[in-house]
């Protein structure tokens, strides 16, 4: 249980993918203009990560490992997140019209978003010998929650820096950028938590 | 973009006019995590290179095979392909390189540059076009990588290609190769980038004037 809540507490805050580790950068600057939108995106990733956790895992032990195929890994997981982000499209639709209604339009730049794929990775190098399944999928929980945090704090900053008036050199891109610095040194403060 | 442009002007295209990084803003996941020395910068820079090139050749030798419908997967499927060559390659000859890249490698499988030139150019155009497309934005990035590793790891460490460049008595600022650092210096990169090109456009601006009177 403690190893799990250090990897919870590592996940959200310590190694935050986005202010410590740069995955996910892209939606991070591309869907951080509204506040909605990025928690819509920050939920979408949430949602698609925790169940990619779930099935990599699987392919990975029961698949990719008795057969000797390792080194198969970058393809075989970038397939399965790609089919399993259609599929949770398509399930959405049919299932759920307000949840997909809230979380459809992103669905599909997931694929792209390096954090997904990063997990899994990672789920499967980390220490002796990669997570077991209930790890990988509180690991994979608890990244994408740490970046749903990020996208949507730094996306209320930037809706107080669109209504500020900044030095003209320092609009849009440079301007954001250093903002996303100065909330990434406060994320360095968490670092001395877990040891 | 007009059809008749030659193979160099589609070369240098991705090079200055839409350079990835500082034109188009794509791929910053790499370039801000991995350019905390030159050497790792130019190292992912050419991995990224050769992923590109190739991926570029061989969608736009399909582009007449691969049904419209099922042109993502496809993509994803070649890319991913020449991703696990690189990772191989460097795991067997350059492994100093290949550890300290480590995830990173895998993950040019998800670098949006690569996606968008298969997407907007290799799909609609010859493989010699999409072969020069390749080389241009694969040294845009690789030059942009360089560019802002360079900055960080003078800064950061005092150091350039691990040799030791800024005096004894300078004392390196950490902060710049920490994560906050990579965002800081790229934002202000962007920065300098976009000013030196408003200062050129202006002054070809002015020549364009002079001509005409």
């Amino acid at each position: 249980m403690s190893n799990l809540m250090l990897i919870v507490v590592g996940g959200v805050l310590v190694n935050n993918f986005v202010m410590s580790q740069f995955l996910g950068i892209c939606p991070f600057l591309g869907v951080s203009k509204k506040t909605e939108t990025a928690l819509g995106m920050g939920m979408a990733v949430t949602f698609v990560m925790a169940i990619a956790s779930l099935f990599t895992f699987f392919v990975q032990r029961y698949l990719l490992i008795p057969l000797q195929l390792e080194y198969m890994q970058t393809i075989a997981f970038i397939l399965i997140i790609a089919v399993l982000v259609q599929t949770v499209e398509i399930v959405l639709k049919k299932m759920s019209r307000a949840l997909y209604q809230a979380l459809g339009v992103y669905l599909p730049l997931i694929t792209t978003n390096c954090a997904v794929l990063g997990v899994a990775i990672n789920n499967t190098t980390a220490v002796d010998g990669g997570y077991n399944l209930i790890q990988s999928v509180v690991n994979g929980t608890a990244g994408a929650l740490g970046f749903t945090l990020a996208i949507v704090a730094f996306a209320a900053i930037r809706e107080r820096l669109a209504v500020s008036e900044m030095p003209k050199w320092m609009d849009g891109f440079p301007g954001a950028l250093i903002a996303a610095g100065l909330m990434s040194i406060a994320f360095q403060g968490f670092s001395g938590l877990i040891h | 973009m007009s059809g008749k442009k030659g193979i160099t002007a589609v070369f240098m295209n991705g090079i200055i006019n839409e350079n990835p990084t500082f034109r188009l803003l794509l791929g910053m996941c790499p370039t801000l995590a991995i350019s905390t020395a030159v050497t790792q910068g130019v190292g992912m820079g050419l991995a990224t290179t050769f992923v590109l090139v190739f991926s570029n050749l061989v969608i736009s030798l399909l582009r007449n095979v691969i049904p419209e419908k099922v042109r993502i997967p496809s993509f994803v499927v070649v890319i991913a392909t020449f991703v696990t060559i690189v990772d191989l390659l460097l795991k067997a000859f350059i492994p100093s390189l290949s550890q300290s890249l480590g995830l990173y490698i895998p993950l040019i499988v998800v670098n949006c540059i690569i996606f968008a030139r298969a997407e907007s150019y290799a799909f609609k155009n010859p493989p010699l076009r999409a072969l020069a497309d390749g080389f241009g934005m694969g040294f845009g990035f690789t030059l942009a990588i360089t560019l802002l590793s360079a900055v960080r790891e003078v800064i950061g460490s005092g150091t350039f290609l691990g040799i030791q460049v800024m005096p004894a008595a300078y004392h390196p600022m950490a902060i710049v190769i920490r994560p906050p650092g990579g965002f800081v210096m790229l934002g202000l990169l962007l920065l300098v980038v976009n000013a030196v090109i408003k200062a050129v456009d202006k002054r070809k601006l002015a020549k364009a004037k002079e001509e005409i009177a």
